[in-house]
């Protein structure tokens, strides 16, 4: 029981991080179809400027002033970059993003060095909310759980409820009907991007003292956020949020089972023989098998609805 | 008719003469290692220049023709199997070949986006196999093998370098005469169909998606067969080989080269694996100005080296090259200016974040000094804001020129 009401909640904040990161990207993808590939280093950019500045002013501050900066690194970049490469195509954009991130990964290392930074959870929220079951549920996990649900709630009502949000979602599926009723469609769609950046700046700010700050953990958590776009659907918020929570469960579930095939062959008195074939596969425990389950259910999806959980169009 | 062969009679001349001008074991090395990558980078290609598809994951196939030349090579080893050395590549191949026939047929549906999103997907999906499958992978240390095998064509011993050299320059000039061949056959031809408009390609009655599996299965036999050859080169093959870094260095190279020629992943090849095993030993920014490279041509060049090259070819052949040689020079100079003034900031900033001593007096072009002091940076700064002044007006005035050569050569026809 304490297994599954933990892991259950540890799989909702890291959903709820993961959300963050998908909500952006997949808006960027729904409304100029372009995939990007940087999305993973502006969360990077995010850590990395969250530590700065909560060096220098503190961590509340750079809660405020670090998405910010990532979001305006983001819209420049858009409006300097992509808008350049724009007129060669999407797989152009594509390779622009690729060449950013990986130009993103070296910046960093030129600034902050190899090593991962000591970037710590603010000393006011370093502390056990509450037990459960004996052990202890920190405060920050709680924090982190809040601030998503609030950006969440913030993204969702901006976009339903205001005229930014009304033009947004028009621009999304109807980007030249919204430019023919005079609307500055390039604008819109820079400030998506900017928009989009710093929600992934934002958790980065947050989720880098959670995880390591370190220049691999753009590489690291970059192939997942896309698996959750695949799987909830390209340009569905709905669909990456149940993608997030689906496969932050997945994730974390997985390390709590040490079975392995073998266990289930026992099961069933069926006895392996010393020398099977393929002898790794019998061998291989489900607590192993976390990093590689997105990519299988990102397969499987493809295969059998490749529009993905929420999505209404194959791209 | 010898004019349009020159390049196939020039090219293993060259190879045979190039290691007994540049005998040392680091050039042997690097022409070895240029050579796979051509291969690699051309097998690249034919799916994202031929065919329009931009993966992530090419590497999959290169890695997997890897393991799978190495097993052969331990097998033959012990005598389970016989297969003479020179024909290892082609296991190699063979296992790319399969395993881009396993993986192609979901991920080749769709084209574009979704194409390059599953091919990271499987890309992340076989690293994440590597640690869960040790006695194939062999972990984190890969797996190793002996080449020098008892059964061999030639009689050739492949213990020296050189020898080696001479069998991938082999395996180089089977692989390029026949992927040559490949764009034209009409396989070749209707992958650059379904490329440029996969709405009318069925019209004429092709079905896409087999034409792109097809391009895709074989693109993956030519990388298994320079996943071979890299097998037989090291005598060792591990994870780095299989993974996203891998597949992002063969894009690099070839879009640098350039997608819409079928010498521009040659030239990316050369050029990259170069600068790649050159700039390793100077700096610590190596791949810091590949990746500038790489997004200069993106922006504005985006058919490459090679598309550089092609467009000055009539003026080139109109004899009206020296119009513009003067301003390209200028254009040159300026960029240096800007190159060299960026070079010390990335210099400095790479010696102050991951040297052991960063303060002690750093060294660059033969000049000491202390990089936390403010000179080198108010230098490179001032460097940088020249070269970027100085280059404006000249950009505007090779644009004009252009204006002008082209109204010249249009009066002239």
């Amino acid at each position: 029981m304490e297994f599954y009401v933990i892991s259950l909640l540890n799989s909702l904040v890291f959903g709820m991080l993961l959300f963050m990161l998908s909500s952006g990207l997949t808006l960027i993808f729904g409304m100029m179809g372009v995939l990007n590939f940087a999305h993973a280093s502006f969360y990077m950019l995010g850590a990395y400027l969250g530590y700065q500045v909560s060096v220098f002013i503190g961590f509340w501050p750079a809660l405020v002033i670090a998405p910010i900066l990532v979001g305006i690194i983001g819209a420049g970049i858009e409006r300097y970059g992509l808008r350049t490469v724009h007129k060669y195509g999407h797989v152009a954009e594509l390779l622009f993003t690729f060449g950013l991130a990986f130009m993103i990964e070296e910046l960093i290392l030129l600034i902050w060095g190899r090593v991962a930074l000591n970037y710590q959870v603010p000393a006011s929220l370093d502390f056990t909310i509450f037990k459960l079951f004996e052990s202890d549920f920190p405060a920050y996990r709680v924090f982190m759980l809040v601030v998503s649900v609030t950006m969440f709630v913030a993204l969702y009502l901006m976009l339903t409820r205001t005229r930014t949000g009304i033009i947004i979602q028009a621009a999304l599926t109807h980007a030249e009907g919204v430019g023919m009723l005079g609307h500055n469609v390039p604008r819109v769609f820079m400030i998506v991007f900017g928009g989009g950046s710093a929600l992934a700046g934002l958790a980065g700010v947050i989720g880098g003292n959670y995880l390591v700050t370190s220049p691999s953990m753009a590489i690291l958590l970059g192939p997942i956020v896309f698996v959750v776009i695949v799987v909830g659907g390209m340009g569905s918020l709905t669909g990456a949020l149940i993608a997030s929570l689906l496969i932050a469960a997945l994730q974390t579930f997985a390390v709590g089972y040490d079975y392995s095939l073998v266990d289930l062959l026992t099961l069933f008195n069926i006895e392996l023989g010393s020398e099977p074939l393929f002898p790794d596969l019998w061998r291989i425990k489900i607590e192993n098998t976390g990093p590689l389950l997105p990519y299988l259910l990102m397969v499987v999806m493809l295969i059998f609805r490749p529009k993905g959980i929420m999505g209404e169009r194959e791209s | 008719m010898v004019k349009r062969y020159s390049v196939w009679i020039a090219a293993p001349v060259l190879l045979i003469v190039l290691p007994q001008i540049f005998d040392s074991g680091f050039a042997i090395t690097m022409m070895s290692e240029m050579c796979i990558a051509i291969i690699f980078a051309l097998s690249y290609n034919m799916l994202l220049g031929q065919g329009g598809m931009l993966s992530f994951g090419h590497a999959v196939f290169y890695g997997f023709g890897g393991f799978i030349s190495i097993h052969a090579i331990n097998l033959v080893t012990d005598d389970i199997i016989v297969i003479p050395l020179e024909l290892i590549p082609l296991v190699g191949g063979i296992a790319g070949f399969f395993f881009a026939i396993l993986l192609g047929y979901i991920s080749t549906k769709k084209a574009g986006t979704t194409f390059a999103l599953i091919s990271l997907g499987l890309v992340e999906l076989v690293v994440a196999c590597v640690l869960l499958f040790p006695s194939f992978f062999g972990g984190e240390e890969g797996v190793s093998g002996d080449r020098m095998l008892d059964y061999s064509i030639t009689g050739i011993g492949f213990g020296k370098g050189v020898e080696v050299f001479y069998l991938i320059a082999f395996w180089l000039m089977v692989a390029t005469a026949l992927m040559y061949l490949q764009t034209q056959t009409p396989l070749g031809r209707m992958a650059n169909a379904v490329r440029d408009n996969p709405e009318r390609t069925p019209f004429v009655g092709y079905n896409i998606h087999l034409v792109r599996f097809f391009q895709f299965a074989l693109s993956g036999f030519f990388a298994g067969i320079a996943g071979g050859l890299l097998a037989i080169n090291y005598e060792i093959v591990n994870s780095e080989m299989i993974g996203a870094l891998a597949s992002g260095h063969v894009l690099l190279m070839t879009y640098i080269g350039g997608v819409g020629h079928f010498f521009g992943p040659i030239l990316g090849a050369v050029l990259y694996t170069f600068l790649h095993l050159t700039l390793v030993n100077i700096t610590m920014a190596g791949q810091l100005y590949l990746g500038v490279l790489f997004i200069i041509i993106i922006l504005w060049a985006p058919n490459g080296m090679a598309g550089i090259l092609m467009v000055h070819q009539p003026v080139w052949r109109a004899g009206l090259f020296k119009e513009l040689l003067p301003t390209y020079l200028m254009a040159l100079g300026a960029g240096l200016v800007t190159f060299f003034g960026a070079l010390i900031l990335v210099e400095v900033n790479y010696h102050l974040s991951l040297s052991i001593e960063p303060d002690k007096p750093m060294q660059l072009f033969g000049v000491e000094f202390l990089a936390n002091s403010w000179p080198p940076w108010l230098f490179s700064i001032a460097l940088m804001a020249a070269g970027y002044f100085m280059l404006r007006p000249i950009i505007r005035k090779i644009g004009l020129k252009w204006d002008e050569l082209t109204q010249v050569m249009q009066g002239g026809k």
